[in-house]
C-alpha cells in the first residue's frame, strides 16, 4: 500500500509528471514541521496577520431558544479574509518559499480559497493564478473582483460542469506543465499524498484552540462538534484533535441541495461509492460507468463531488457522523443565527448550523456543543436573497 | 506471447521503428472507431491505443477533453467498447491498448475488467493516474489474465524512479516528451540524450515517446532516441474537424501514413 493512506482511502493516484514534486513536498513538509524557525513564523502570521487565535464563543441566546446543550461557536468567521482557508493558505505559502518557488496556483469554488491564496501571495510577494469554474465566477464575482485587487490571475475554466471539480482538473493540468516553479496550493484536505495530510496539519489549529479555551471556559470536552463537509478542511480541523477523545461525537453537514432523493445534492458521504479522482481514492457521486456526476448546492463551497480520504475514513469506522442539509434548512439556520445571535454564516458554515440545530434537540443542558463557524456571510447575501425571492440592487 | 512483445520482435528484426496511434473510443461512434482502427493498421500504425472516454481525464489537453465530451455525450461506455473490441478481434491482430483512467477500471470491477480485457483481445492498459506506487492494486489481475500494465515516465522521474518503474514495466515504456498534458507543442525543451542514455542504461524494453507529436517534423527529430513515437491529439482533431464519418477514417489514415512514411525514412 502507498503513502498517505487513513484505512484504505487517500494514496497517491497522480500522473508520472507530478510524483516527483509531489515527493519533494512530502519531504520538506516533514522537516519543515520538526523545524522551530517554520513554526514560529507561521505562528507569528497566523497571530498577528490572521488574527488568531479565533474566538471561542458562548452563544447564550440560541442556547435557551434551543433549550438544550450550552452552545459555542468557534468564530474562524472573524479570520482575515473571513474564513478558515488563511490557516492552510499561510501554512502552504511558507512552505512554497522555503521550497523556494515564486509562483503558487489554487483552485476554488466559493472563492474563499481563492482569495486566502491571492492574499498570501500579495503577502509574500509570490505570483499567484486562481482556477475557478465560470458558473462560480458568475455566482461569485465579487470575490473574483477582490483575487484582480489582490494581483492574482484568475483562470476562467469551461470544461465539465464550470465549477470546483472543474477547476480541481484545470489546477493540476496546470501544474502539470509547471511543476518546476510553481507550488500548488491545494484548497480542502484532498488531492494526492501529502495534500491531505498538510492541510489537515494547518486546519488543526481550530481544534488546539477550541480544547484549550473549552477547558478554560468549562473545565471539560465538548459532547459534540459540529462543521460543515465539502472536501472537508474546516470540519478536519475542527476534528483532529477530538479524534482520540472518543465521548466527543464528531459531526459533519454536508450538502444535500433539494434533497438526497432528487438528482440535484452533493452528498458524497450519504450517497457516495468508493472511487478515484484527483489523486485520492475516497467517496465520489458517480454514475454506473465511473463517471463523476454534476453536483448541486447553493453553496459553491460545498458543491464538490467528492470528499477528504480522512473523512470517508472516519465515516466507514463510525467514528464522525455526517448527515445531509438541504438549501433549506441552511437558509434557515443562516437566517435564524443572523437574527438570534447577530452574527451572519457563510452558507456553508449555515449547514452545520442546521445540523446543530436537529442534534441539540437530542441532548440535555449538561451537554456542550461547538459548532464551527468556517466563514462569514457577507458574500451570501445575494443569493440568499435571490433564494428568498427578495430583489436588491448589487 | 503477448501482441505487443511479438510486434516489437518483429519491428526489431526488420530494423523498425514503432508508430502507435491513439483515438477516443465513441468519438463520433463506435462503428467509425472500429474503422478508424482498421485504416490506421492499414496505413502503418504498428500499435493502436483506444481512449476509453472519462468525465475528468486529468492527463489531458483540451483536444482530447472534447472527444472525451463528445464520446459521453454518445452514450459510450467499457461494454460496448469491449464488444467493439470483440468484434475488430476478428479481423486485425494489431496489439490493442487501452489508454483509461483508473475510476473506469474500478468502477467495472478489476477481476472482471482485466479478465473481459483478455476475453476480448485487449493487450494492454495505460493508466496515467496509476503510477507505480499504486499499481500493486492491480498487479494481481495483470499477471493472472496477462493482460500488461504499460508504464510511463516523464522528464521529472528521477533516475530512481525510472529504476522501479522499469523493473516492473512490461510490453513498451511510455517515455512523456515533456511536462504538461496531452496536446500539440510548437518545441521540446527535454534534454532526450540523458533522459535516454539513462534508460537504455536500465532497461532492454521498447521505449516509446508520446505528448505532443503531431508532423512528420516532430516524427524525424525524435525517432533517433526512442522505438516508436505515439501520436494522439493529432489524429483526434482530424477526426474532429472531419466533415462525415468517410472524411474522418481518410483524413486519419493520409496522417498515419505521413508519420509512417517520416519515420521509415
Amino acid at each position: 500500500m502507498s503513502k498517505g493512506r487513513f484505512g484504505n482511502y487517500g494514496g497517491q493516484y497522480a500522473p508520472e509528471t507530478l510524483m516527483k514534486v509531489l515527493d519533494e513536498i512530502d519531504r520538506e513538509y516533514n522537516i519543515a514541521k520538526e523545524d522551530p524557525e517554520f513554526k514560529k513564523e507561521l505562528e507569528f502570521y497566523l497571530n498577528e496577520y490572521a488574527g488568531r487565535p479565533s474566538l471561542l464563543y458562548y452563544a447564550e441566546k440560541m442556547t435557551k431558544d434551543l433549550g438544550g446543550p450550552k452552545i459555542y461557536l468557534k468564530r474562524e468567521d472573524l479570520n482575515h479574509t473571513g474564513s478558515h482557508k488563511i490557516n492552510n493558505v499561510l501554512g502552504q505559502a511558507l512552505l512554497a518559499k522555503r521550497m523556494g518557488k515564486k509562483r503558487i496556483i489554487a483552485e476554488t469554488g466559493a472563492g474563499q480559497h481563492g482569495v486566502a491564496a491571492a492574499t498570501a501571495a500579495a503577502l509574500f510577494g509570490l505570483e499567484c493564478e486562481v482556477f475557478m469554474g465560470i458558473t462560480d465566477m458568475e455566482r461569485q464575482s465579487l470575490n473574483v473582483f477582490r483575487m484582480n485587487l489582490l494581483g492574482a490571475t484568475v483562470t476562467g475554466v469551461e470544461s465539465g460542469t464550470g465549477t470546483l471539480k472543474d477547476a480541481c482538473n484545470e489546477a493540476m493540468r496546470a501544474w502539470a506543465a509547471r511543476a518546476d516553479d510553481t507550488f500548488y496550493v491545494l484548497g480542502s484536505v484532498m488531492g494526492p499524498h501529502p495534500f491531505p495530510t498538510i492541510v489537515r496539519d494547518f486546519q488543526s489549529v481550530i481544534s488546539r484552540e477550541i480544547k484549550e479555551q473549552i477547558l478554560k471556559k468549562e473545565g471539560r470536552l465538548p459532547s459534540a462538534v459540529v462543521a460543515c463537509v465539502g472536501g472537508g478542511s474546516n470540519a478536519m480541523g475542527a476534528f483532529y484533535n477530538f479524534i482520540e477523545d472518543k465521548e466527543v461525537r464528531l459531526i459533519g453537514a454536508e450538502a444535500a441541495g433539494d434533497g438526497v432523493d432528487t438528482e440535484r445534492h452533493a452528498a458524497t458521504i450519504t450517497k457516495g461509492t468508493e472511487g478515484v479522482l484527483h489523486g485520492m481514492k475516497s467517496l465520489f457521486l458517480q454514475d454506473e460507468n465511473g463517471g463523476i456526476m454534476p453536483v448541486y448546492s447553493i453553496s459553491a463551497g460545498l458543491d464538490y463531488p467528492g470528499i477528504g480520504p480522512e473523512h470517508a475514513h472516519l465515516a466507514k469506522t463510525k467514528r464522525a457522523e455526517y448527515y445531509p442539509i438541504t438549501d433549506k434548512e441552511a437558509v434557515d439556520a443562516f437566517c435564524y443565527l443572523t437574527k438570534t445571535e447577530g452574527i451572519i454564516p457563510a452558507i456553508e458554515s449555515s449547514h452545520a448550523v442546521a445540523q446543530a440545530i436537529k442534534v441539540a434537540k437530542d441532548m440535555t443542558k449538561d451537554d456542550i456543543m461547538v459548532i464551527c463557524i468556517s466563514g462569514r456571510g457577507d458574500k451570501d447575501v445575494y443569493s440568499i436573497a435571490k433564494y428568498m425571492g427578495v430583489e436588491i440592487n448589487e | 506471447m503477448n501482441r505487443i512483445d511479438l510486434k516489437f520482435k518483429q519491428l526489431k528484426e526488420n530494423n523498425q521503428k514503432a508508430l502507435v496511434t491513439f483515438l477516443s473510443a465513441g468519438d463520433p461512434s463506435l462503428d467509425v472507431t472500429r474503422e478508424t482502427i482498421l485504416e490506421m493498421e492499414r496505413c502503418g500504425a504498428s500499435v493502436v491505443e483506444i481512449g476509453v472516454p472519462f468525465s475528468d481525464p486529468i492527463a489531458e489537453g483540451p483536444v482530447i477533453q472534447r472527444a472525451n465530451v463528445r464520446a459521453l455525450k454518445g452514450g459510450v461506455n467499457l461494454d460496448k467498447i469491449m464488444d467493439m473490441v470483440e468484434g475488430l478481434r476478428e479481423e486485425t491482430d494489431i496489439p490493442l491498448v487501452y489508454l483509461m483512467y483508473f475510476n473506469s477500471i474500478l468502477s467495472y470491477g478489476i477481476d472482471r475488467f482485466f479478465k473481459r480485457c483478455k476475453e476480448v483481445g485487449i493487450d494492454g492498459v495505460i493508466i496515467p493516474d496509476l503510477p507505480y506506487e499504486e499499481s500493486d492494486e492491480i498487479y494481481e489481475y495483470t499477471e493472472k489474465y496477462e493482460v500488461y500494465q504499460i508504464s510511463m515516465v516523464a522528464p521529472t522521474s528521477t533516475k530512481e524512479r525510472m529504476k522501479n518503474i522499469t523493473d516492473k514495466a512490461k510490453g513498451f515504456l511510455y517515455c512523456v516528451s515533456s511536462l504538461g498534458v496531452t496536446g500539440i507543442r510548437k518545441e521540446f525543451k527535454t534534454n532526450f540524450n540523458s533522459m535516454f542514455d539513462t534508460l537504455n542504461s536500465l532497461s532492454d524494453i521498447p521505449k516509446c515517446i508520446g505528448f505532443g507529436i503531431s508532423t512528420p517534423d516532430n516524427i524525424r527529430s525524435l525517432k533517433p532516441y526512442a522505438d516508436g513515437l505515439i501520436v494522439g491529439s493529432a489524429f483526434v482533431k482530424r477526426i474532429e474537424e472531419g466533415k462525415t464519418d468517410e472524411d474522418k477514417i481518410k483524413s486519419v489514415g493520409e496522417l498515419t501514413k505521413e508519420l509512417y512514411d517520416a519515420l521509415c525514412e
